[in-house]
């Protein structure tokens, strides 16, 4: 049960790297990293499953975090061309 | 079998990675690349049961070091320039060295083999007496915060000094770093009221 979902997380993550690497836009290149780093959340929530470990969960749940603030990161970075932008009301700066 | 089996896709993606970021020209997808490599690594780690190494990996090199990059980014270019040499010198003296390397890993003891020099000094000890001795289950962490708890000591002072060595660098220039600042409000009226009658983009920061 776990191993086909373990396959299947795999199979996921090589499509979502076939994106990353054939781009064309930037878009595409930040949600394959967004997808594979969802990826890798799951694919260590079933690994804790499949040695018998499941409280690997929590890590996989601190990834999922580190995985959005990366991602708000770039994505400042792609609208504004800084990361340290206030936002739209510039009221942080 | 299955964990060997997830061991060589996890591989196999990352040299596709490390392929794919040698022969991009585009820094905006290394950056990315170079993210996911890191997360490709930190599952790796995972499946080596290293998963506090697994967690700095993720934090640093796919949190950390894609901001600092898409950082870097924004103050530079987006392109990297076709390099005009061959890379013929540098494949081999990487090569030679990789070889080296190789060479030298025949001398290591087996991964994971008991009777190996690191696995008989003081290792059986903590395993053994560590849980009666300090109280924590976790024999990593009475390793590093009770008998190596001088080291640790040094190791956090190390990175205090680097962290107060930075704060001070970033500190000198006041003004133009939007996130930096502590105190913006009455510094930058300070500033404008003392450098009235000079450049007025050189007070008045946080406009960025």
């Amino acid at each position: 049960m776990f191993t086909i979902t373990a396959f299947a997380i795999l199979v996921a993550l090589g499509i979502a790297l076939a994106r990353a690497f054939a781009g064309p836009t930037v878009f595409d290149r930040i949600l394959a990293v967004n997808s594979v780093g969802t990826k890798t959340v799951l694919l260590i929530a079933v690994l804790g499953f499949l040695t018998d470990r499941p409280e690997f969960l929590d890590i996989a749940i601190v990834y999922a975090l580190i995985n959005f603030i990366g991602v708000v990161a770039v994505l400042k970075y792609v609208k504004y061309g800084d990361v340290a932008h206030p936002g739209e009301d510039g009221s942080a700066g | 079998m299955i964990i060997a089996l997830i061991d060589i896709a996890l591989l196999t993606f990352m040299g596709a990675t490390a392929i794919a970021i040698l022969r991009l020209r585009s820094l905006f997808a290394v950056v990315m690349l170079s993210g996911i490599y890191s997360l490709l690594a930190a599952s790796m780690f995972v499946t080596l049961d290293a998963v506090d190494v697994a967690f700095t990996e993720a934090a640093v090199g796919a949190g950390i070091s894609t901001v600092l990059m898409i950082a870097v980014l924004a103050l530079t270019g987006e392109r990297e320039r076709t390099p005009s040499h061959t890379p013929l010198v540098p494949l081999i003296v990487v090569g030679l060295t990789g070889a080296a390397l190789i060479y030298a890993t025949f001398d290591m003891p087996a991964f994971g083999d008991a009777n190996a020099p690191a696995n008989l000094h003081v290792a059986p000890r903590y395993l053994n007496d560590s849980f009666g001795e300090v109280g924590l289950p976790n024999v990593v962490t009475s390793v590093l915060a009770s008998y190596r708890g001088y080291d640790t000591l040094g190791e956090v002072t190390v990175i205090f000094t680097a962290a107060v060595a930075v704060m001070l660098l970033l500190g000198g220039r006041k003004g133009d770093d939007a996130g930096i600042k502590n105190e913006p409000e009455a510094d930058a009226e300070a500033n404008e009221g003392a450098d009235a009658d000079s450049d007025p983009k050189s007070g008045g920061g946080g406009t960025a």
